[in-house]
């Protein structure tokens, strides 16, 4: 579309560390698009580039028909809000969101600067100063003062970081209403991944200065790409199997012994080594007594522990060849839950499950993909 | 007996605030001595005699006002000059890496760390040689080379203190580098550069051995007290001391006061 | 005031990578624009003369400003000059290093108090602390001749001992001249270790007190190491300075009690003899240069300006 921000091979090197590498991506002009990583990722660096706050090694930077690569960021019409807000402390609120209308000899400031609080409910606050107003008020100034100038590219470095959660929880509310009311493509940075899934029309989860997958966040949590972005997106139990054939529109495979059934349309590889991996919620437990539907997948175990956590209850149990698999059971009906040492079968509906390709030499093992905070995993 | 508690709690304080009035001892006995009539013109005793004539008569003394006019004129000179340069050189060391960067640090240290006796006296031989006549601008030059350093030292630290993404959010709307600096990082330094400027103006007016060895026959305030050491000291210079402190110490508490009232913000 | 004592961590931000072809060149060169006044007038009036002064200080004696000097690199100004004026020399050190321990002993307690303990007092106090430099040095020293003369109240308290002789005198002695060292001097220790006492994490001493530290032991494990930037610098503006110091000998005391910086300033100004002068005077900046090398190495150079 006309107005797109492109991103074309770009790469930044400090020194001898690469912290983007040859990274390509589309931000559909309108959008919320969310750049989704743990620290180190590359993730900042790549939104800075995008302001024009640091220079790329190598690679372009488009807007629309604009190349806008060699541009300092006094030249893009683009603007930043910070994730320390960074407004300017000796100047009063409204000549902050004034500020980058001055420098642009834009009129009719001050009815500007009035629409703008009263977008952000703010209204009335033009003399105060930033060190009088809560670390809220002063991210919704942060915000009105990038806004106010009609970029065509909003970017955010995980502005509402500094926020307690419940303030954090009404400020994702009020940017996306701000967004959606606005039409601006927004280009939001975070690490933490429930906000990018609230927020965002597209996730792009990145590790390691690459994005690993980029797509809506039903697609990225539904259907993950690779055991990185399975487990970085909420939990996900991976079991090393093999594709043993193929019966109709279904995958067979076989994993410890076991056999499994997968949709071929629900896996990303469709032969030789490969990972089944499915979700915990997915996830039901038959006691000894029941019966598990027969066309599902099933693990027997021994279940290791219980976490009661109100709303739902989570399970680990041991499979026979040692592995822990987790087992979320949404507490639907009042009742104690089920205690460790006993016997279950865990079973799922085979279209929930999702298949990865597996390399050699990743291992059997699952463990170095879970939960991995830095990111460092391969 | 609740005091001597109080102070052993306080210890440290109580030995703080000691030291402090230590500091201020002279102080009051230059004022007290403005006051008083000497038995004898060589005399430094307080006599039973107090008087406010030298406060009358302040410029009493022959030379005086004279002295402190060259003073005056050359500590203006010299702190405008040695700002404005100082303050270029911080934002070069605040602000940017490069090579030769700790020697340039070490470089701005010396003049602070160098007896006066030393720099003062390479400066005379360095005239000499150049053949350049002794006199106000020998000495505002020599005072620029010492006041440099401190200037440094007072904005390079007020710059360190600002935070960097004010600068990137100026930039990021549409301010350039001029801009930038004009709008954002000088209103954010200026009080750095006053204090380096008022520090540089007290080293200056307070200079005896560097001007000593640089004046020629130019007379300044502190050379005119020492001359005037051996014949005995008018006691119209200790009213001048006495003012000139009552002045600045006024004029700081003003500063303070009212930076404190604004909403405070850095 | 605190903008004065460089209160703050850190240096700034760094510069990115090195620009794009496309890039704007003229950034790179920017330092060295900024650099290049004041530096070349450091170096034209502080290196050159400097090396002039070492020069100087290899000339024949013999020679005089009408006559001119004939650089004969007579190393033997160096050899004569320290026989003829050791006594100098060595009073010079222990007076200096003298006042530098009673500057630390006073000036310590007044920076953590002021750094730690004053709270909403803490502009004051520092404005305080630089307050006396605004009276001019010398009326300052000239009051201490009141204070410490022999018809005194301070001197008469001195006598009225009982193991002190009725002819004690402090003007004109040693120690006079230490005690105008050090209250000249002090400011200099005080505000250095300001600077290193303020950025200390109060915290650090809570934790400390958590894993049974008694409050001296928290003092010597903890604030002290860390202060330690501070307390160098202090003692380096302290003791070099005093070092080369004059005035105070020459108010306060006798030739007995003469230091270096007499001797300098009559071989410049009176005795005319320049190479003993320069010689001399390179002795005293050559020990400086010593120290600070020393310090530099332990700590760098960022925490040196």
């Amino acid at each position: 579309m006309a107005d797109d921000l492109v991103l074309e091979n770009v790469t930044k090197r400090f020194g001898g560390m690469t912290a983007v590498d040859d990274l390509s991506v589309t931000v559909p002009q309108g959008s919320f698009f969310a750049l989704l990583g743990a620290s180190g990722c590359g993730k900042t660096t790549t939104l800075r580039m995008v302001a024009g706050l640091e220079e790329l090694t190598s690679g372009s930077i488009r807007l629309g028909d604009n190349d806008i690569t060699g541009l300092r960021p006094y030249r893009r019409p683009v603007n930043t809000v910070f994730q320390s807000y960074a407004l300017f402390p000796h100047l009063n609120i409204g000549d902050n969101i004034a500020f980058g209308l001055r420098q642009r000899g834009v009129k009719d400031v001050a009815k500007k600067v009035g629409e703008m609080l009263d977008l952000v409910q703010l209204s009335g606050f033009e003399k105060r100063k930033p060190a009088q107003l809560s670390g809220g008020q002063q991210q919704r100034i942060a915000l009105a003062r990038a806004l106010v100038n009609e970029p065509q590219v909003l970017l955010l470095d995980e502005p509402l970081g500094a926020l307690d959660l419940k303030l954090r929880r009404q400020m994702q509310i009020e940017l996306k209403r701000i967004q959606t009311e606005v039409g601006i493509t927004f280009l939001h940075v975070t690490h933490d991944q429930d906000e990018a899934m609230w927020m965002a029309d597209t996730v792009a989860v990145m590790n390691n200065g690459r994005i690993e997958q980029l797509g809506p966040p039903t697609e990225i949590y539904e259907f993950p790409r690779s055991p990185f972005v399975s487990n970085f997106l909420g939990q996900s139990n991976l079991f090393a199997a093999e594709v043993a054939g193929r019966s109709g529109d279904d995958l067979e495979l076989t994993a410890h012994g076991a056999r499994f059934a997968a949709p071929a349309a629900r896996a990303h590889a469709a032969d030789g080594r490969v990972w089944l991996g499915v979700r915990p919620e997915k996830v039901r437990l038959a006691l000894p007594g029941e019966d598990a539907p027969a066309h599902h997948n099933q693990v027997r175990g021994v279940l290791t522990d219980t976490c009661y956590a109100g709303v739902s209850t989570e399970y680990l149990l041991k499979t026979p060849w040692g592995q822990e698999m987790s087992v979320f059971s949404a507490n639907a009906a009042p009742g104690e839950p089920l205690a460790p040492g006993t016997e279950v079968v865990a079973h799922w509906y085979p279209p929930h499950s999702f298949v990865l390709d597996r390399p050699t030499g990743s291992g059997d093992e699952v463990s170095q993909y879970s939960a991995d905070p830095l990111g460092v995993a391969p | 007996m609740r005091i001597w508690r109080w102070v052993a709690d306080h210890w440290v304080l109580v030995v703080g605030l000691v030291v402090l009035a230590y500091l201020f001892l002279p102080i009051v006995v230059v004022f007290l001595l403005s006051l008083n009539r000497p038995a004898n013109r060589l005399s430094y005793d307080l006599s039973s005699q107090w008087t406010l004539d030298y406060w009358f008569h302040p410029f009493g003394a022959a030379g005086v006002g004279d002295a402190l006019r060259v003073s005056v004129g050359i500590a203006l000179v010299s702190t405008l000059i040695a700002t404005v340069l100082g303050t270029l050189m911080s934002f070069a060391l605040a602000r940017h890496r490069f090579r030769g960067r700790s020697s340039t640090n070490v470089l701005i240290f010396l003049p602070m760390a160098t007896p006066e006796v030393v720099m003062g006296s390479s400066l005379l031989a360095l005239f000499v040689t150049l053949r350049v006549p002794l006199g106000f601008w020998t000495v505002v030059v020599a005072h620029i080379l010492f006041c440099l350093s401190f200037v440094v030292v007072t904005v390079k630290a007020r710059l360190a203190g600002l935070d960097p993404r004010l600068q990137e959010a100026a930039m990021d709307l549409y301010a350039n580098e001029w801009q930038t600096f004009r709008r954002v990082t000088l209103p954010l330094v200026l009080p750095g550069i006053a204090a380096a400027a008022m520090l540089s103006l007290s080293l200056s007016f307070d200079d005896f051995i560097i001007t000593n060895f640089n004046s020629g026959t130019t007379v300044t305030f502190p050379m005119y007290v020492w001359g005037a050491a051996q014949r005995g000291i008018p006691r119209q210079v200790n009213v001048i001391g006495t003012a000139v402190f009552l002045l600045a110490f006024v004029f700081v508490i003003a500063v303070q006061i009212r930076s404190r009232r604004k909403a405070r913000f850095v | 005031m605190t903008a004065l004592i460089g209160a703050a961590a850190g240096t700034g931000p760094p510069t990115g990578a090195e620009p794009p072809p496309a890039g704007p060149r003229r950034r790179r060169f920017t330092p060295y624009l900024l650099l290049l006044p004041g530096g070349l007038w450091l170096l034209l009036f502080f290196v050159v003369p400097l090396v002039q002064l070492a020069g100087t200080s290899l000339y024949d004696r013999a020679g005089s400003l009408e006559l001119g000097y004939s650089q004969t690199f007579a190393f033997g100004n160096f050899v004569d000059a320290i026989a003829a004026y050791w006594p100098q020399l060595v009073r010079s050190a222990v007076y200096a290093g003298l006042a530098t321990i009673i500057c630390v002993v006073l000036g310590y307690p007044l920076a953590y108090a002021i750094a730690l303990k004053s709270g909403r007092w803490r502009n004051l106090l520092l404005v305080c602390v630089i307050a006396p430099f605004f009276t001019t040095f010398l009326v300052r020293t000239l009051a201490w001749k009141s204070i410490l003369s022999d018809n005194g109240a301070v001197t008469g308290f001195f006598r009225s001992l009982p193991f002190v002789p009725d002819d004690f005198r402090l003007l004109a002695t040693p120690a006079a001249v230490v005690c105008g060292l050090v209250y000249n001097f002090l400011p200099f220790m005080v505000l250095p270790l300001y600077a290193s006492l303020e950025r200390l994490d109060g915290r650090l001493l809570e934790a400390a007190g958590d894993l049974y530290a008694k409050p001296a032991t928290a003092f010597r494990q903890v604030t002290l190491p860390l202060s330690m930037p501070g307390l160098v610098a202090g003692t380096l503006l302290t003791f070099i300075p005093a070092a080369g110091d004059f005035i105070n000998a020459e108010l306060l005391g006798t030739p007995n009690e003469y230091m270096i910086g007499n001797v300098i300033d009559s071989a410049f100004l009176v005795r005319l003899d320049y190479p003993q002068a320069a010689a001399l005077s390179f002795l005293l900046m050559a020990t400086i240069l010593v120290m600070v090398f020393v310090y530099v190495r332990r700590a760098g150079t960022d925490e040196v300006v």
